[in-house]
């Protein structure tokens, strides 16, 4: 199964959906396989700021807690609370229902740098995860 | 399990798998000169003749029996049942180490569980954890939750009431973090922590106050003022309490306290001069996720039926590593669960009656003690079982008097600051009866 074709992806598995001067942000269906079942959520208040290059969250599963990267800096505009509410939508949905955050870009240059779907594909395929 | 140790023919035949001749060869990486160094030790003895010297040597102990000892300080003298030792030396409790496959223990599993339900309700928090290892480290971790929570704040102010020993904790988990322990000090005048000392303090710096209910010198604090404050100036309350004056006193989470802290030595583990003890935590549902140590919960298997578990565990630095709020990875099971056994043991009722009688006999004893020429009561707070009394002589020399006479006097306060070295810090327990302080008033005359 290919990742979806409209994203963008991180070699730390996380999705961007970029829509103008807006990105949000996911954890792929990679992660959420690794990790098993999704029980917890901890992400960031609305007006913070988040890095490129820099945890923005945790995804907890019965097993693992998981750092969540952000890969451009900018302000969260939203986070999806139904999501905190019931964790396992990363489970079940982890490109639409799960998505995580949304932030206002603060350097849109840095788009530029995510991986295309098809070279996340790849990525997946080279490291033997399937 | 059984324990099954093993033959000369086991290790023969591991000598030869590994290629070894003997025993001693494998100790050869140590230099010579310090290899098998001569040890200067007695002669060996006989089972009888070792059992006849210890015997000796504890002899020379006054032992807190016979209510013959006032001396508290953080450490209590109470009855312990015989129902504890009882169930406490049972193998399967006395020899346990912390469980590392947990669901194969479910009896160790159910008695933790009982433990925290107990210390929840007792302390009238959401949730309590397996246990620490004593009140000052529960305390020092209690800290470090709040910091975490309050991610932008890292001053803590700490009352100059908590035990002594206990802020010297504090300081040491917190070296080496971006942490300001803002210590007040010891107000010798009535020995009691005032709100308005406390909301001086506060700024929008503070993560939060740590108190101590009842305070280091027996005095009861006006806690849930000080919590208001606190909470006002958006920072959280940490409260270290002691389990038996909650028999009589309002608990601390209805005093609006955020994460609850003891020492858990009274119910029912031997003063044993120090330890072992056990810390104690609680804290509110919201900062579960940050709580240290162990967690017991209760779920049902596969077959629908009850089974315990150890829960959280991404909490643990095992699994979270360095962002684990603590490094601790187990607790003191055998004193959890003789404090579990005990408070079963006496039940509700036996615990209100506990408080009951060490409370009537600390005020007995403070009345009695009061009227003696030269003695005066020095703490400016209602009291539980303990207080401070300014004495006549040093309450060091006091003491060593009491001692000739088969009594352990007060905790001499000059050890906390040389400027109070006049004033002793007395308590009573249910076992300090009116016939042991009356012979008590009757030496100090």
């Amino acid at each position: 199964m290919s990742s979806p074709k409209e994203l963008l992806y991180t070699k730390t598995h996380e999705w961007v959906k970029v829509e103008g001067d807006v990105a949000t942000i996911g954890v792929t269906d990679h992660a959420q396989s690794e990790l098993g079942d999704i029980t917890y959520l901890e992400l960031p208040d609305l007006g913070g700021e988040v890095n490129g290059g820099e945890p923005f969250g945790v995804v907890e599963s019965v097993k693992a807690a998981s750092d969540v990267y952000s890969p451009i800096d900018g302000e969260v505009l939203e986070r999806n609370e139904d999501a905190i509410a019931a964790p396992d939508v990363v489970n079940s949905s982890p490109y639409e229902g799960a998505w995580l955050i949304k932030v206002k870009l603060a350097n849109p240059a840095q788009v530029e740098a995510l991986l295309t779907p098809e070279q996340y594909d790849e990525l997946l395929e080279s490291t033997g995860s399937h | 399990m059984t324990f099954n140790p093993h033959t000369d023919a086991d290790r023969a035949e591991m000598l030869r798998a590994i290629g070894t001749e003997t025993i001693a060869d494998l100790f050869s990486p140590v230099p010579a000169d310090v290899r098998f160094p001569t040890l200067d030790l007695l002669p060996q003895l006989t089972e009888m003749e070792a059992a006849a010297r210890l015997t000796d040597l504890a002899s020379k102990n006054l032992a807190g029996a016979n209510g013959n000892t006032y001396l508290g300080a953080g450490s209590y003298h109470h009855y312990v049942p015989a129902t504890v030792g009882q169930i406490l030396s049972r193998g399967e409790f006395y020899t346990a180490y912390t469980p590392y496959q947990p669901e194969v223990a479910q009896g160790t599993l159910q008695v933790i569980y009982e433990f925290q339900s107990m210390v929840a309700a007792l302390f009238e928090m959401d949730v309590a954890n397996a246990s620490m290892y004593d009140g000052a480290t529960a305390l020092a971790e209690a800290v470090l939750m709040a910091i975490s929570t309050a991610k932008k704040r890292h001053k803590v102010v700490v009352a100059g009431t908590v035990h002594p020993a206990y802020r010297e904790v504090i300081q040491t988990y917190s070296s080496g973090l971006a942490i300001e322990i803002v210590d007040l000090a010891i107000p010798t005048d009535g020995f009691a922590t005032s709100v308005e000392s406390i909301t001086s303090q506060l700024d929008d710096q503070v993560a939060c106050v740590v108190v101590q209910y009842p305070n280091f010198f027996g005095g009861i604090e006006d806690v849930a003022a000080i919590g208001e404050a606190a909470h006002a100036a958006g920072a959280l309350l940490v409260v270290s309490t002691y389990p038996v004056p909650l028999g009589l006193l309002k608990s601390p989470g209805s005093l609006g306290a955020d994460i609850v802290t003891a020492e858990g030595q009274a119910l029912g583990v031997a003063q044993s001069f120090g330890g072992p003890y056990v810390g104690l935590l609680a804290t509110r549902q919201s900062f579960v996720r940050l709580l240290p140590g162990r967690l017991a919960g209760v779920a049902t298997d596969s077959e629908g039926k009850r089974g315990f578990v150890l829960t959280l565990q991404t909490r643990e630095q095992h699994i979270r590593r360095e962002k684990a709020t603590s490094n601790i990875c187990t607790n003191q099971g055998l004193m959890a669960t003789a404090a579990t056994v005990y408070m079963a043991s006496v039940g509700p009722e036996g615990f209100r009656e506990v408080a009951n009688r060490c409370y009537q006999n600390a005020h007995y004893l403070q009345k009695q003690i009061c009227a003696i020429p030269g003695f005066k009561l020095a703490l400016d707070a209602p009291f539980f079982h303990e207080f401070v009394v300014e004495t006549p002589q040093p309450a060091a020399e006091i003491n060593a008097r009491l001692l000739a006479a088969g009594i352990i006097g007060g905790y001499d306060l000059g050890k906390v600051d040389s400027a109070l070295d006049h004033h002793m810090l007395i308590c009573a327990t249910e076992l300090n009866d009116k016939t042991g302080i009356d012979r008590l008033i009757a030496t100090l005359k």
